[in-house]
Protein backbone atom coordinates (compact mmCIF):
# COMPACT_ATOMS: atom_id res chain seq x y z
CA UNK A 1 0.00 0.00 0.00
CA UNK A 2 2.53 2.62 -1.09
CA UNK A 3 -0.07 5.36 -1.48
CA UNK A 4 -1.47 5.31 2.04
CA UNK A 5 -1.09 8.49 4.06
CA UNK A 6 0.48 8.41 7.51
CA UNK A 7 -0.52 10.38 10.58
CA UNK A 8 2.17 12.00 12.76
CA UNK A 9 1.71 9.07 15.17
CA UNK A 10 2.34 6.36 12.55
CA UNK A 11 5.78 5.52 13.93
CA UNK A 12 4.40 5.28 17.45
CA UNK A 13 1.68 2.84 16.33
CA UNK A 14 4.33 0.58 14.82
CA UNK A 15 6.45 0.81 17.97
CA UNK A 16 3.41 -0.17 20.04
CA UNK A 17 2.90 -3.27 17.87
CA UNK A 18 -0.34 -2.15 16.22
CA UNK A 19 -1.90 -4.09 13.40
CA UNK A 20 -2.31 -1.51 10.64
CA UNK A 21 -5.10 -1.37 8.06
CA UNK A 22 -6.03 1.05 5.29
CA UNK A 23 -8.79 3.41 6.45
CA UNK A 24 -10.00 6.47 4.53
CA UNK A 25 -6.70 6.57 2.65
CA UNK A 26 -4.56 6.34 5.80
CA UNK A 27 -2.53 3.49 7.27
CA UNK A 28 -4.27 3.27 10.65
CA UNK A 29 -4.08 1.00 13.74
CA UNK A 30 -7.08 -1.35 13.91
CA UNK A 31 -5.85 -2.88 17.15
CA UNK A 32 -2.83 -3.07 19.42
CA UNK A 33 -1.50 -6.23 21.12
CA UNK A 34 -4.17 -5.88 23.85
CA UNK A 35 -6.88 -6.75 21.29
CA UNK A 36 -10.22 -5.17 20.44
CA UNK A 37 -12.20 -6.61 23.35
CA UNK A 38 -9.76 -5.62 26.08
CA UNK A 39 -9.09 -2.21 24.49
CA UNK A 40 -12.83 -1.52 24.54
CA UNK A 41 -13.22 -2.55 28.18
CA UNK A 42 -10.10 -0.65 29.22
CA UNK A 43 -11.45 2.55 27.69
CA UNK A 44 -14.68 2.17 29.67
CA UNK A 45 -12.84 1.30 32.91
CA UNK A 46 -9.85 3.68 32.80
CA UNK A 47 -8.83 5.71 29.73
CA UNK A 48 -8.09 5.10 26.07
CA UNK A 49 -5.97 7.12 23.65
CA UNK A 50 -7.06 7.24 20.01
CA UNK A 51 -5.23 8.66 17.01
CA UNK A 52 -7.89 10.50 15.01
CA UNK A 53 -5.40 12.62 13.06
CA UNK A 54 -6.87 11.34 9.81
CA UNK A 55 -9.94 13.47 10.45
CA UNK A 56 -10.13 16.89 8.86
CA UNK A 57 -9.55 20.07 10.87
CA UNK A 58 -10.75 23.29 9.24
CA UNK A 59 -10.73 26.93 10.39
CA UNK A 60 -13.28 29.49 9.18
CA UNK A 61 -12.44 33.15 9.80
CA UNK A 62 -14.83 36.03 8.99
CA UNK A 63 -13.03 38.74 7.00
CA UNK A 64 -15.22 41.35 8.72
CA UNK A 65 -13.92 40.27 12.12
CA UNK A 66 -17.53 39.64 13.18
CA UNK A 67 -17.96 35.94 13.95
CA UNK A 68 -21.70 36.16 13.28
CA UNK A 69 -20.91 36.63 9.57
CA UNK A 70 -19.05 33.32 9.46
CA UNK A 71 -21.72 31.58 11.54
CA UNK A 72 -24.55 32.77 9.29
CA UNK A 73 -22.55 31.73 6.21
CA UNK A 74 -22.01 28.23 7.59
CA UNK A 75 -25.72 28.03 8.40
CA UNK A 76 -26.37 28.07 4.64
CA UNK A 77 -24.70 24.62 4.49
CA UNK A 78 -25.50 23.16 7.93
CA UNK A 79 -28.99 23.02 9.47
CA UNK A 80 -27.74 23.77 13.00
CA UNK A 81 -27.94 26.88 15.17
CA UNK A 82 -24.40 28.17 14.67
CA UNK A 83 -25.09 31.88 15.18
CA UNK A 84 -26.46 30.96 18.61
CA UNK A 85 -23.44 28.89 19.60
CA UNK A 86 -21.59 30.65 22.44
CA UNK A 87 -17.86 31.31 22.41
CA UNK A 88 -16.04 28.32 23.87
CA UNK A 89 -18.76 25.87 22.91
CA UNK A 90 -19.03 23.10 20.32
CA UNK A 91 -22.02 21.51 18.59
CA UNK A 92 -22.69 18.51 16.32
CA UNK A 93 -23.89 19.33 12.81
CA UNK A 94 -24.54 17.92 9.35
CA UNK A 95 -23.68 19.00 5.82
CA UNK A 96 -26.88 18.37 3.84
CA UNK A 97 -27.46 18.14 0.10
CA UNK A 98 -30.32 19.53 -2.04
CA UNK A 99 -32.14 16.17 -1.87
CA UNK A 100 -32.12 16.33 1.94
CA UNK A 101 -29.39 13.68 2.33
CA UNK A 102 -26.34 13.95 4.57
CA UNK A 103 -22.97 14.72 2.96
CA UNK A 104 -21.05 14.45 6.24
CA UNK A 105 -21.45 14.87 9.98
CA UNK A 106 -19.11 17.20 11.82
CA UNK A 107 -18.27 19.13 14.97
CA UNK A 108 -18.44 22.93 14.90
CA UNK A 109 -16.71 24.98 17.62
CA UNK A 110 -17.00 28.69 18.31
CA UNK A 111 -13.49 29.82 19.23
CA UNK A 112 -14.32 33.49 19.79
CA UNK A 113 -13.16 35.11 16.57
CA UNK A 114 -13.40 32.06 14.29
CA UNK A 115 -15.06 28.67 13.86
CA UNK A 116 -13.20 25.36 14.08
CA UNK A 117 -14.61 22.30 12.33
CA UNK A 118 -13.71 18.62 12.67
CA UNK A 119 -14.95 16.49 9.76
CA UNK A 120 -14.68 12.83 8.74
CA UNK A 121 -11.46 11.65 7.12
CA UNK A 122 -13.15 10.13 4.07
CA UNK A 123 -15.13 13.33 3.43
CA UNK A 124 -12.56 15.99 4.24
CA UNK A 125 -11.50 16.87 0.69
CA UNK A 126 -15.13 17.07 -0.45
CA UNK A 127 -16.11 19.09 2.63
CA UNK A 128 -13.32 21.56 2.03
CA UNK A 129 -14.28 21.96 -1.63
CA UNK A 130 -17.94 22.37 -0.60
CA UNK A 131 -17.04 25.12 1.88
CA UNK A 132 -14.79 26.87 -0.63
CA UNK A 133 -17.46 26.70 -3.34
CA UNK A 134 -20.40 27.87 -1.27
CA UNK A 135 -19.21 30.15 1.50
CA UNK A 136 -19.10 33.76 0.42
CA UNK A 137 -15.86 35.65 -0.12
CA UNK A 138 -16.37 37.14 3.33
CA UNK A 139 -14.95 33.97 4.95
CA UNK A 140 -11.41 32.60 4.89
CA UNK A 141 -11.35 28.81 4.91
CA UNK A 142 -8.12 27.21 6.09
CA UNK A 143 -7.50 23.47 6.24
CA UNK A 144 -5.26 22.64 9.20
CA UNK A 145 -2.54 20.39 7.81
CA UNK A 146 0.14 20.64 10.50
CA UNK A 147 -1.69 19.32 13.54
CA UNK A 148 -2.49 15.84 14.82
CA UNK A 149 -5.79 15.04 16.55
CA UNK A 150 -5.97 12.71 19.55
CA UNK A 151 -8.91 11.55 21.63
CA UNK A 152 -8.49 10.65 25.30
CA UNK A 153 -11.65 8.93 26.49
CA UNK A 154 -12.82 7.22 29.65
CA UNK A 155 -13.39 7.84 33.36
CA UNK A 156 -9.70 8.59 34.05
CA UNK A 157 -9.30 10.97 31.11
CA UNK A 158 -9.83 14.11 33.19
CA UNK A 159 -7.30 13.17 35.87
CA UNK A 160 -4.69 12.15 33.30
CA UNK A 161 -4.99 15.19 31.05
CA UNK A 162 -5.26 17.60 34.02
CA UNK A 163 -1.78 16.52 35.15
CA UNK A 164 -0.45 18.08 31.94
CA UNK A 165 -2.98 20.91 31.54
CA UNK A 166 -4.88 21.52 34.82
CA UNK A 167 -7.42 23.85 33.17
CA UNK A 168 -9.17 20.96 31.41
CA UNK A 169 -10.69 19.79 34.71
CA UNK A 170 -13.19 22.65 34.78
CA UNK A 171 -14.39 22.18 31.20
CA UNK A 172 -17.89 20.76 30.66
CA UNK A 173 -19.11 18.45 27.90
CA UNK A 174 -18.80 20.26 24.54
CA UNK A 175 -16.66 23.10 25.93
CA UNK A 176 -13.65 24.06 23.79
CA UNK A 177 -10.47 25.91 24.76
CA UNK A 178 -6.97 26.66 23.51
CA UNK A 179 -4.57 25.90 26.34
CA UNK A 180 -0.79 26.37 26.54
CA UNK A 181 1.12 23.25 27.49
CA UNK A 182 4.66 21.82 27.46
CA UNK A 183 3.64 20.47 24.02
CA UNK A 184 2.67 23.86 22.66
CA UNK A 185 -0.87 25.20 22.42
CA UNK A 186 -3.44 22.42 22.64
CA UNK A 187 -6.86 22.83 21.03
CA UNK A 188 -9.01 20.96 23.52
CA UNK A 189 -12.67 20.01 23.42
CA UNK A 190 -14.43 18.01 26.12
CA UNK A 191 -16.05 15.58 23.74
CA UNK A 192 -15.42 12.38 21.85
CA UNK A 193 -17.16 9.54 20.12
CA UNK A 194 -17.26 6.72 22.65
CA UNK A 195 -20.07 7.73 25.01
CA UNK A 196 -17.40 8.30 27.66
CA UNK A 197 -16.35 11.53 29.27
CA UNK A 198 -13.12 12.68 27.69
CA UNK A 199 -11.37 15.05 25.35
CA UNK A 200 -10.31 15.55 21.79
CA UNK A 201 -7.00 17.35 21.55
CA UNK A 202 -5.38 18.94 18.52
CA UNK A 203 -1.60 19.24 18.89
CA UNK A 204 1.15 20.41 16.55
CA UNK A 205 2.52 17.58 14.34
CA UNK A 206 6.03 17.87 15.74
CA UNK A 207 4.78 17.56 19.35
CA UNK A 208 2.24 14.82 18.73
CA UNK A 209 4.38 11.79 19.49
CA UNK A 210 5.85 13.34 22.65
CA UNK A 211 2.37 14.32 23.83
CA UNK A 212 0.88 10.90 23.05
CA UNK A 213 3.82 9.18 24.76
CA UNK A 214 3.34 11.32 27.88
CA UNK A 215 -0.30 10.23 28.04
CA UNK A 216 0.55 6.57 27.38
CA UNK A 217 3.14 6.67 30.18
CA UNK A 218 0.23 6.90 32.61
CA UNK A 219 -0.93 3.55 34.05
CA UNK A 220 -4.52 4.44 33.30
CA UNK A 221 -3.99 4.92 29.56
CA UNK A 222 -3.87 2.33 26.78
CA UNK A 223 -3.74 2.96 23.04
CA UNK A 224 -7.03 2.02 21.37
CA UNK A 225 -7.44 1.11 17.70
CA UNK A 226 -10.21 1.56 15.17
CA UNK A 227 -11.72 -1.84 16.05
CA UNK A 228 -12.63 -0.83 19.59
CA UNK A 229 -13.46 2.69 18.45
CA UNK A 230 -16.24 1.15 16.37
CA UNK A 231 -17.71 -1.01 19.16
CA UNK A 232 -17.46 1.91 21.62
CA UNK A 233 -19.31 4.33 19.33
CA UNK A 234 -21.93 1.73 18.49
CA UNK A 235 -22.65 1.01 22.18
CA UNK A 236 -23.01 4.78 22.56
CA UNK A 237 -25.58 4.82 19.72
CA UNK A 238 -23.43 7.15 17.61
CA UNK A 239 -23.59 7.06 13.82
CA UNK A 240 -20.68 6.17 11.58
CA UNK A 241 -20.75 8.23 8.40
CA UNK A 242 -20.69 5.97 5.34
CA UNK A 243 -22.42 3.14 7.27
CA UNK A 244 -25.32 4.66 9.22
CA UNK A 245 -25.44 7.98 7.38
CA UNK A 246 -25.00 8.71 3.69
CA UNK A 247 -26.00 11.05 0.91
CA UNK A 248 -29.40 9.33 0.54
CA UNK A 249 -30.29 9.44 4.25
CA UNK A 250 -32.10 12.45 5.73
CA UNK A 251 -31.72 13.86 9.27
CA UNK A 252 -35.25 12.71 10.22
CA UNK A 253 -34.62 9.19 8.94
CA UNK A 254 -31.35 9.13 10.90
CA UNK A 255 -33.21 10.25 14.05
CA UNK A 256 -30.87 13.25 14.20
CA UNK A 257 -33.60 15.86 14.61
CA UNK A 258 -31.75 17.06 17.73
CA UNK A 259 -28.98 18.33 15.44
CA UNK A 260 -31.46 20.73 13.79
CA UNK A 261 -32.24 23.28 16.50
CA UNK A 262 -35.66 24.95 16.80
CA UNK A 263 -34.42 28.26 15.39
CA UNK A 264 -33.66 26.53 12.04
CA UNK A 265 -36.95 24.59 11.89
CA UNK A 266 -40.31 25.57 10.43
CA UNK A 267 -41.50 28.65 12.32
CA UNK A 268 -38.02 29.39 13.73
CA UNK A 269 -36.34 32.80 13.43
CA UNK A 270 -33.78 31.46 10.91
CA UNK A 271 -35.95 28.74 9.40
CA UNK A 272 -34.45 26.75 6.53
CA UNK A 273 -31.90 28.33 4.24
CA UNK A 274 -29.76 25.17 3.98
CA UNK A 275 -29.58 22.52 1.23
CA UNK A 276 -32.58 20.19 1.23
CA UNK A 277 -34.61 22.27 3.71
CA UNK A 278 -37.79 21.74 1.66
CA UNK A 279 -37.59 18.00 2.34
CA UNK A 280 -35.84 17.98 5.72
CA UNK A 281 -38.11 20.40 7.59
CA UNK A 282 -41.51 18.85 6.68
CA UNK A 283 -40.09 15.40 7.45
CA UNK A 284 -38.91 16.54 10.90
CA UNK A 285 -42.39 17.92 11.58
CA UNK A 286 -44.16 14.71 10.57
CA UNK A 287 -42.34 11.40 10.29
CA UNK A 288 -40.17 9.76 7.66
CA UNK A 289 -41.00 6.46 5.95
CA UNK A 290 -38.02 4.73 7.56
CA UNK A 291 -36.12 5.46 10.77
CA UNK A 292 -32.81 4.53 12.34
CA UNK A 293 -33.25 2.26 15.36
CA UNK A 294 -31.19 0.19 17.75
CA UNK A 295 -31.52 -3.61 17.80
CA UNK A 296 -30.47 -6.20 20.38
CA UNK A 297 -30.29 -9.61 18.70
CA UNK A 298 -31.06 -12.59 20.94
CA UNK A 299 -28.17 -14.93 21.64
CA UNK A 300 -24.58 -14.00 20.83
CA UNK A 301 -24.54 -13.81 17.02
CA UNK A 302 -24.01 -10.24 15.77
CA UNK A 303 -26.28 -9.00 12.97
CA UNK A 304 -23.77 -7.44 10.60
CA UNK A 305 -24.30 -4.54 8.18
CA UNK A 306 -26.45 -5.64 5.26
CA UNK A 307 -28.57 -8.07 7.29
CA UNK A 308 -32.12 -7.88 5.89
CA UNK A 309 -34.90 -7.47 8.47
CA UNK A 310 -38.45 -8.86 8.48
CA UNK A 311 -41.52 -8.38 10.67
CA UNK A 312 -41.96 -12.12 11.23
CA UNK A 313 -40.03 -15.38 10.85
CA UNK A 314 -41.90 -16.28 7.64
CA UNK A 315 -42.60 -12.92 5.99
CA UNK A 316 -41.25 -12.38 2.46
CA UNK A 317 -41.40 -8.59 2.68
CA UNK A 318 -38.27 -6.89 4.03
CA UNK A 319 -38.91 -4.03 6.46
CA UNK A 320 -35.35 -2.77 6.70
CA UNK A 321 -31.60 -3.36 6.77
CA UNK A 322 -28.85 -3.36 9.39
CA UNK A 323 -26.24 -0.61 8.86
CA UNK A 324 -23.88 -1.31 11.79
CA UNK A 325 -23.58 -4.42 13.88
CA UNK A 326 -21.06 -5.83 16.30
CA UNK A 327 -20.61 -7.49 19.64
CA UNK A 328 -20.76 -4.99 22.51
CA UNK A 329 -18.10 -5.93 25.07
CA UNK A 330 -19.60 -3.69 27.79
CA UNK A 331 -23.19 -4.80 27.23
CA UNK A 332 -21.92 -8.38 26.79
CA UNK A 333 -24.02 -9.07 23.75
CA UNK A 334 -24.59 -8.21 20.12
CA UNK A 335 -26.06 -4.88 19.02
CA UNK A 336 -26.98 -3.32 15.70
CA UNK A 337 -28.18 -0.12 14.17
CA UNK A 338 -30.73 -0.48 11.40
CA UNK A 339 -33.15 1.45 9.26
CA UNK A 340 -36.68 0.03 9.33
CA UNK A 341 -40.12 1.08 8.15
CA UNK A 342 -41.42 3.55 10.68
CA UNK A 343 -44.31 1.31 11.86
CA UNK A 344 -41.76 -1.09 13.39
CA UNK A 345 -39.72 1.33 15.51
CA UNK A 346 -41.34 1.13 18.97
CA UNK A 347 -38.87 -0.12 21.57
CA UNK A 348 -39.72 -3.70 22.49
CA UNK A 349 -40.89 -4.65 18.99
CA UNK A 350 -39.55 -8.07 17.99
CA UNK A 351 -38.25 -8.25 14.43
CA UNK A 352 -36.22 -10.86 12.56
CA UNK A 353 -32.92 -10.68 10.75
CA UNK A 354 -31.83 -13.09 8.04
CA UNK A 355 -28.46 -14.37 9.30
CA UNK A 356 -26.94 -17.05 7.09
CA UNK A 357 -30.40 -18.12 5.91
CA UNK A 358 -31.95 -18.29 9.39
CA UNK A 359 -34.43 -15.78 10.78
CA UNK A 360 -33.00 -14.70 14.13
CA UNK A 361 -35.04 -12.56 16.52
CA UNK A 362 -33.94 -9.09 17.66
CA UNK A 363 -35.64 -6.52 19.85
CA UNK A 364 -35.95 -2.85 18.89
CA UNK A 365 -34.06 -1.05 21.65
CA UNK A 366 -33.67 2.59 22.60
CA UNK A 367 -30.13 3.87 22.11
CA UNK A 368 -27.58 4.38 23.52
CA UNK A 369 -27.17 0.69 24.32
CA UNK A 370 -24.95 1.82 27.17
CA UNK A 371 -25.68 5.15 28.92
CA UNK A 372 -23.21 7.95 28.20
CA UNK A 373 -21.08 9.34 31.03
CA UNK A 374 -20.53 12.88 29.74
CA UNK A 375 -19.69 15.62 32.31
CA UNK A 376 -22.50 18.04 31.51
CA UNK B 1 -0.85 -33.04 14.52
CA UNK B 2 -1.80 -32.25 10.90
CA UNK B 3 -2.66 -28.86 9.43
CA UNK B 4 -4.78 -27.65 6.51
CA UNK B 5 -4.49 -24.63 4.25
CA UNK B 6 -7.76 -23.50 5.85
CA UNK B 7 -5.78 -23.04 9.10
CA UNK B 8 -7.30 -25.99 10.92
CA UNK B 9 -5.39 -28.50 13.01
CA UNK B 10 -6.30 -32.18 13.32
CA UNK B 11 -5.20 -34.42 16.16
CA UNK B 12 -5.81 -38.14 16.36
CA UNK B 13 -7.40 -39.25 19.62
CA UNK B 14 -8.19 -42.96 19.73
CA UNK B 15 -10.25 -43.55 16.59
CA UNK B 16 -11.58 -39.99 16.22
CA UNK B 17 -10.03 -36.78 14.94
CA UNK B 18 -10.12 -33.62 17.08
CA UNK B 19 -10.38 -30.43 14.99
CA UNK B 20 -9.62 -26.84 15.89
CA UNK B 21 -8.20 -23.67 14.33
CA UNK B 22 -4.56 -22.68 14.58
CA UNK B 23 -3.12 -20.00 16.84
CA UNK B 24 -2.17 -18.13 13.69
CA UNK B 25 -5.82 -18.16 12.55
CA UNK B 26 -7.08 -17.09 15.97
CA UNK B 27 -4.66 -14.17 16.02
CA UNK B 28 -5.69 -13.09 12.54
CA UNK B 29 -9.39 -13.32 13.39
CA UNK B 30 -9.11 -11.29 16.59
CA UNK B 31 -11.32 -11.80 19.64
CA UNK B 32 -14.05 -14.36 18.99
CA UNK B 33 -17.52 -13.40 20.18
CA UNK B 34 -19.77 -16.13 18.75
CA UNK B 35 -19.47 -19.81 17.92
CA UNK B 36 -22.18 -21.99 16.34
CA UNK B 37 -21.43 -25.71 16.43
CA UNK B 38 -22.92 -28.55 14.37
CA UNK B 39 -25.21 -31.17 15.90
CA UNK B 40 -23.61 -34.38 17.11
CA UNK B 41 -24.41 -37.12 14.62
CA UNK B 42 -24.17 -34.89 11.55
CA UNK B 43 -22.59 -36.63 8.56
CA UNK B 44 -20.25 -34.22 6.79
CA UNK B 45 -18.12 -34.29 3.68
CA UNK B 46 -14.85 -32.45 3.22
CA UNK B 47 -15.32 -28.67 2.75
CA UNK B 48 -18.86 -28.62 4.20
CA UNK B 49 -19.36 -25.51 6.33
CA UNK B 50 -19.72 -27.04 9.78
CA UNK B 51 -19.00 -24.24 12.25
CA UNK B 52 -19.78 -20.52 12.13
CA UNK B 53 -17.54 -18.22 14.10
CA UNK B 54 -17.73 -14.47 14.52
CA UNK B 55 -14.86 -12.37 15.69
CA UNK B 56 -14.99 -8.70 16.61
CA UNK B 57 -14.32 -8.11 12.92
CA UNK B 58 -16.32 -10.54 10.81
CA UNK B 59 -18.04 -13.89 10.42
CA UNK B 60 -16.16 -16.90 9.06
CA UNK B 61 -16.89 -20.56 8.45
CA UNK B 62 -14.89 -23.55 9.54
CA UNK B 63 -14.99 -26.28 6.92
CA UNK B 64 -15.00 -30.00 7.53
CA UNK B 65 -11.38 -31.02 6.81
CA UNK B 66 -12.36 -34.63 6.05
CA UNK B 67 -15.45 -36.81 5.50
CA UNK B 68 -17.05 -38.38 8.53
CA UNK B 69 -19.52 -38.10 11.39
CA UNK B 70 -19.45 -35.38 14.06
CA UNK B 71 -19.28 -37.35 17.31
CA UNK B 72 -18.65 -34.59 19.86
CA UNK B 73 -18.66 -30.77 19.97
CA UNK B 74 -16.99 -28.40 22.43
CA UNK B 75 -20.00 -26.72 24.07
CA UNK B 76 -17.67 -24.63 26.27
CA UNK B 77 -16.93 -22.46 23.23
CA UNK B 78 -20.56 -21.43 22.86
CA UNK B 79 -20.54 -19.86 26.33
CA UNK B 80 -16.97 -18.60 26.08
CA UNK B 81 -15.84 -17.99 22.47
CA UNK B 82 -12.80 -16.11 23.82
CA UNK B 83 -11.28 -19.46 24.79
CA UNK B 84 -10.27 -19.83 21.14
CA UNK B 85 -8.02 -16.77 21.48
CA UNK B 86 -6.53 -18.08 24.72
CA UNK B 87 -5.84 -21.69 23.80
CA UNK B 88 -6.53 -22.28 20.10
CA UNK B 89 -4.43 -25.43 19.80
CA UNK B 90 -5.37 -26.88 23.20
CA UNK B 91 -8.67 -26.64 25.09
CA UNK B 92 -10.41 -24.70 22.34
CA UNK B 93 -11.03 -27.58 19.95
CA UNK B 94 -14.30 -27.27 17.98
CA UNK B 95 -15.48 -30.80 17.19
CA UNK B 96 -14.46 -34.43 16.99
CA UNK B 97 -15.07 -36.32 13.80
CA UNK B 98 -15.12 -40.06 13.14
CA UNK B 99 -13.39 -40.25 9.75
CA UNK B 100 -14.88 -42.36 6.98
CA UNK B 101 -11.66 -42.17 4.96
CA UNK B 102 -8.61 -41.52 7.16
CA UNK B 103 -6.38 -41.46 4.07
CA UNK B 104 -7.74 -37.93 3.39
CA UNK B 105 -5.27 -36.78 6.05
CA UNK B 106 -2.23 -38.28 4.34
CA UNK B 107 -1.42 -35.23 2.24
CA UNK B 108 -1.96 -32.66 5.01
CA UNK B 109 0.88 -30.51 6.31
CA UNK B 110 2.84 -31.30 9.42
CA UNK B 111 3.68 -28.52 11.87
CA UNK B 112 6.90 -27.51 10.12
CA UNK B 113 5.19 -27.34 6.73
CA UNK B 114 2.30 -25.31 8.17
CA UNK B 115 4.73 -22.86 9.77
CA UNK B 116 6.36 -22.38 6.41
CA UNK B 117 2.91 -22.00 4.81
CA UNK B 118 1.90 -19.07 7.04
CA UNK B 119 5.26 -17.28 7.01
Amino acid sequence: MPDLLKTPLHGLHLKLGARMVPFAGYDMPVQYPLGVMKEHLHCRARAGLFDVSHMGQILIHPKSGDLRDAALSLETLVPADIAGLSAGRQRYGLFTNPEGGIEDDLMIANRGDHLFLVVNAACKAADLAHLQAHLPDSCTITPVTDRALLALQGPDAEAVLARIVPDVATMRFMDVAVIDSPFGPLWVSRSGYTGEDGYEISVADDQAEAFASALLAEDAVEAIGLGARDSLRLEAGLCLYGSDLDTATTPAEADLGWAVQKVRRSGGAREGGFPGADRILPELASSPARTRIGLRPEGRAPMRPGTVLYASPDSDTPIGTVTSGAFGPSIEGPMSMAYVATDHISPGTLIFGDVRGKRLPATVTKMPFRPATYKR
Amino acid sequence: MKFTEEHEWLREEDDVIVVGITEHAATQLGDLVFVELPSVGTEVVKDDEVVVIESVKAASDILAPIDGEIVEVNEALVENPGLVNEDAQGDAWFFKIKPSDPSQMDDMMDEAAYKKFVD
